[in-house]
C-alpha cells in the first residue's frame, strides 16, 4: 500500500512538472552576457578586450566567439537557417549585409543609429559598404566596425639600397621609392625579380576559395576605371570592357613576378613570402599588418614599410574593402536586441573607439580616424587612413557567393593556369554573372 | 513464497529472447533511420526542388530540372567536372594496381629486412590525407620542395605543378598513387601468399615459363582480391576530395576540380545550393553503384569460373 501511494506520488509530481514546463510562461531574463560571432584572427581578440571594459562597466559579460576564417561564412549560415539564438550579434563581413537585410537574418538599426547619432560619427564609405542596404536606400543594418582595405608593405632595406637605387634608376628612369602608380609598380616588381637569389617582385592573391583573387584584381580592375557593374546593375559589357581587360592582362604581369608556390594564396601566404625574405613587396589587407611590424614574427619588421594602393593609367585609385560591420541577429528575443544595441551604442562612443585603435581595431570613426594619436600609432596607419577614403568594394547582393564564383574561377585558370586571354575570361564572366543577376530578378532579359 | 517465485518468472517471461533482440538492436535502428536513412530520403526528395539551406524559404518543387542542368547545360559545367574525376579515377588507380602489384610481387618472398620494409611501405596509407595534401604541397613547391630539384636542371625556372592546367592533376595523381599503392600491395600480398606451392611445382614440372606461370597461376589466384582493391579504389577515387583540396583546391581554374570538390563548392562556400548539391550527390551514388556492380559482377563471374 505504502509502495503504491508512493509511486503515486511520484508519478503525480512528475507530471506536474512536466504541465508546469510546458504552461509556465517563461521567465523574462536579465541579459548577462552577449555573444559575439566573429573570425578567427588578431581584432576579435582586440574585440574581446574591449569587451571585457564593458563586463567591468555594466557586469554584462561579452565572449567574441572566433571561428576560423575558411568555415566562418558557413558557420553563420547555418545558424541563419536554424534561425538559432547562439550569438546576439556577428562582426560579419560587408557582402553579407544584402543577404542579412533581405533574408531577416539582421535587425534593422536604422532609427537606431539616426537617433542615437553614430549615423555620422562614422566615414560615410564605411557606413554605406559596411551597414547600408541596398545602396543610397538609407536603411542600415551593421555598425562600421573593423575597417579595412587593401594596403601595401614593401622592403625598406632592399628599396634604400644605393646599390639598387641607382641601378634602377639607370634602367628605369626614375627613383627607386614607393610607387606613386601601377606602372611603377609593376617596374619595381620586375627589377627585384631575381629567382637565382630567391627573391620575387610582389606578392599578389590569387586564392580561389571565397574571394581571395578577385579582391587582389579588383584593386586593378577599379584604378582602371572598370568596374563590376554599371548603375543599372548591368553587367555585360561592364565586367568586360575594355578597360577592364587591360586590368586583368596587367594583373596577370604581376603574377609572373611572384614568387613560385602562390598560386592559390590569401593574405597568410602573403605574409609568409614577405616574412621568409622571398619578396620586395605584397599586397594584403591592413588587418594582417601588425604581424609585420612585430619583430618577434617577421626578422624585416624594422625595415618594413608601407603605401595606399598606387593609381591606375588616368589617375584612377581604388583599392579592394575588406573590413566588416556589427550587426545585431534578429533570432534572439526583445531584452537581447536591446542588451546588444547598448553594447553597440556604448562600443560607437568616441571615446571607446579611441581605445579600440589604441588595442589595435582598425577604428571607422572619423573624429578617431583624423587625430593625431591614431596617425602615429603605427606605422601603416597614415596609409590605412588614406586608403579608407577609396575604397570600393564586390557586389553585396544576396546573390554574391554566386557572383563570385566564376570570377574566381575564370580567372584563376587565367592568371594562374595560363588558360586562354583576358577577354575571354572576364567575357565568360560576365555571361555567367549575367545569367545569375537574370534568375535573381536583379536583370530583366 | 512460491507465489512469489511464479509472479517474478511470469514477469520475465514477458521478455522473449526476440524482444531482447528488439530491446539491443532499437536503438541503433532508430540511430540509423535518423542519421542515414531519413537524410538520404529526405536529400532524395530535395534533388527534386529549388532549395537553399540558408534562405528561409521552403523548397520549390522543380522536378527533374536540378538534373536536367547537371547532365545537360554546357555551362553548369558538370561534365568538365566528371571527365576530370574520371582521368583522375582511370590513371590513379590503373597506376596503383601496377605499383601495388609490382611491390607485392617483390615482396612476395621474405628476406632479411623484409617486414620492416613492408611496414614503411604501408605508412603513408596511415597518414591523413590533409596533411599528405599540404605535405605534398610543400614538396611541389619550386623554391622550397624536393620535387622540382629532382625532376628539372633548374628547379625555379622547372614548370609549377600544382599551378600548371596540364600537370596539376598529374600531381595529384602521383600523390594518391604514393598514398595508396600499399593498399593494394597489402591486398595482393595476402592473395598471393594464398596460392598453393604445389601448383608451381606442377607447373615447374611442366616446364611452364615464368610469363606463364604468372599468367595463369598468379594472376587468376589474385584477382579476386585485386578487383576488391580496385573496388575500393575506384569509390574512393570517385569521392575524391580531402587531397584535391589539401593540395590545389580544384586549381588552377577549375583544372583539377573533381566532382565532390564541386559538390562542395554548389552545397557550401557562399553558394548554398542545397536542391541542386542533393541532385548532383545523387548522380554520383548512381554512378558509383553502377561502377561497383560492374567490378561485383566480374568477381562473381571470376569466383563461378
Amino acid at each position: 500500500m505504502l509502495k503504491k501511494s508512493a509511486s503515486l506520488f511520484i508519478l503525480i509530481a512528475m507530471a506536474l512538472t512536466l504541465v508546469g514546463g510546458v504552461t509556465a510562461a517563461p521567465p523574462v531574463q536579465e541579459v548577462d552576457e552577449l555573444v559575439i560571432l566573429w573570425a578567427e584572427w588578431d581584432p576579435a581578440n582586440y574585440l574581446q578586450e574591449i569587451g571585457n571594459r564593458y563586463e567591468a562597466e555594466t557586469g554584462i559579460k561579452v565572449n567574441v566567439i572566433q571561428e576560423p576564417w575558411g568555415s566562418f561564412y558557413d558557420r553563420m549560415a547555418a545558424e541563419w537557417a536554424a534561425q538559432g539564438d547562439s550569438y546576439d550579434m556577428v562582426v560579419g563581413d560587408s557582402q553579407w549585409v544584402g543577404q542579412g537585410a533581405t533574408q531577416g537574418h539582421y535587425v534593422d538599426l536604422t532609427d537606431f543609429m539616426l537617433e542615437s547619432g553614430i549615423k555620422d560619427s562614422v566615414t560615410p564609405a564605411t557606413l554605406q559598404f559596411y551597414g547600408e542596404y541596398p545602396a543610397a536606400s538609407g536603411r542600415y543594418y551593421a555598425y562600421p566596425t573593423e575597417g579595412d582595405a587593401v594596403g601595401w608593405a614593401y622592403r625598406k632595406d632592399l628599396f634604400e639600397d644605393p646599390t639598387n637605387m641607382e641601378e634602377f634608376e639607370a634602367q628605369y628612369g626614375y627613383p627607386l621609392a614607393p610607387p606613386d602608380n601601377w606602372m611603377q609598380l609593376r617596374d619595381i616588381a620586375e627589377f627585384f625579380t631575381r629567382p637565382d637569389d630567391n627573391l620575387y617582385g610582389v606578392g599578389v592573391y590569387t586564392q580561389i576559395d571565397y574571394d581571395g583573387l578577385t579582391m587582389g584584381f579588383e584593386n586593378v580592375l577599379f584604378s582602371w576605371g572598370a568596374g563590376w557593374q554599371d548603375e543599372n546593375n548591368q553587367v555585360l559589357g561592364v565586367v568586360n570592357s575594355d578597360a577592364a581587360i587591360e586590368a586583368l592582362e596587367f594583373y596577370k604581369g604581376l603574377y609572373q613576378f611572384a614568387p613560385p608556390g602562390t598560386n592559390n594564396a590569401f593574405y597568410a601566404e602573403m605574409n609568409d613570402v614577405f616574412i621568409n625574405g622571398q619578396t620586395a613587396m605584397i599586397m594584403n589587407y591592413f588587418a594582417f599588418f601588425p604581424a609585420l611590424a612585430n619583430p618577434g614574427i617577421n626578422p624585416y619588421a624594422d625595415v618594413t614599410g608601407f603605401f595606399p594602393g598606387p593609381a591606375g593609367p588616368n589617375g584612377d585609385r581604388y583599392v579592394a574593402l575588406g573590413g566588416q560591420g556589427l550587426s545585431v541577429l534578429s533570432y534572439i528575443s526583445d531584452e537581447r536586441k536591446q542588451a546588444s544595441m547598448d553594447f553597440v551604442e556604448w562600443f560607437a562612443s568616441t571615446a571607446v573607439q579611441e581605445q579600440w585603435a589604441e588595442v589595435g581595431g582598425y577604428t571607422c570613426n572619423i573624429e578617431v580616424l583624423e587625430s593625431e594619436a591614431f596617425l602615429t600609432n603605427t606605422a601603416y596607419n597614415p596609409a590605412f587612413a588614406d586608403s579608407m577614403t577609396f575604397v570600393k568594394d564586390f557586389w553585396n547582393i544576396p546573390e554574391f557567393g554566386e557572383l563570385l564564383e566564376p570570377v574566381q574561377r575564370y580567372l584563376h585558370a587565367y592568371v594562374v593556369g595560363g588558360e586562354g586571354t583576358a577577354k575571354e575570361a572576364l567575357d565568360n564572366t560576365a555571361i555567367e554573372q549575367y545569367e545569375i543577376l537574370v534568375d535573381a530578378g536583379v536583370l530583366t532579359e | 513464497m512460491s507465489h512469489v517465485n511464479t509472479q517474478a518468472f511470469s514477469g520475465r517471461r514477458h521478455l522473449s529472447d526476440g524482444r531482447i533482440a528488439t530491446f539491443f538492436i532499437m536503438p541503433t535502428l532508430v540511430l540509423l533511420i535518423l542519421m542515414n536513412v531519413f537524410p538520404l530520403f529526405y536529400s532524395l526528395y530535395l534533388s527534386f526542388t529549388d532549395y537553399s539551406v540558408i534562405a528561409n524559404e521552403s523548397p520549390e518543387w522543380i522536378a527533374l530540372d536540378n538534373f536536367e542542368k547537371i547532365l545537360t547545360t554546357e555551362r553548369s559545367r558538370y561534365w568538365h567536372n566528371f571527365t576530370v574525376t574520371g582521368q583522375y579515377a582511370v590513371f590513379s588507380v590503373g597506376l596503383q594496381v601496377i605499383v601495388g602489384f609490382s611491390l607485392a610481387l617483390l615482396l612476395r618472398e621474405k628476406f632479411k629486412g623484409s617486414g620492416i620494409i613492408t611496414t614503411l611501405i604501408l605508412i603513408p596509407m596511415m597518414l591523413s590525407p590533409v596533411v599528405v595534401g599540404l605535405f605534398w604541397k610543400l614538396i611541389f613547391d619550386p623554391s622550397k620542395g624536393i620535387f622540382n630539384h629532382i625532376i628539372y636542371m633548374n628547379p625555379t625556372a622547372g614548370d609549377q605543378w600544382l599551378a600548371n592546367s596540364t600537370l596539376a592533376l598529374w600531381a595529384i595523381i602521383i600523390v594518391d598513387v604514393w598514398m595508396w599503392s600499399p593498399f593494394v600491395m597489402l591486398l595482393c600480398l595476402s592473395g598471393l601468399g594464398a596460392i598453393p606451392d604445389y601448383l608451381y611445382e606442377a607447373a615447374a614440372i611442366d616446364r611452364a615459363s615464368s610469363w606463364f606461370q604468372f599468367r595463369r597461376i598468379t594472376l587468376p589466384q589474385v584477382m579476386p582480391l585485386l578487383t576488391i582493391a580496385i573496388l575500393f579504389r575506384t569509390i574512393e577515387a570517385f569521392k575524391a576530395f580531402d587531397l584535391v583540396m589539401g593540395l590545389t583546391g580544384g586549381t588552377p581554374g577549375d583544372a583539377t576540380e573533381t566532382v565532390s570538390v564541386r559538390l562542395y563548392r554548389e552545397a557550401f562556400l557562399g553558394k548554398f545550393k542545397t536542391g541542386e548539391s542533393s541532385a548532383l550527390a545523387y548522380v554520383v551514388l548512381i554512378i558509383i553503384i553502377a561502377v561497383s556492380n560492374l567490378y561485383i559482377r566480374s568477381l562473381n563471374r571470376m569466383r563461378e569460373g
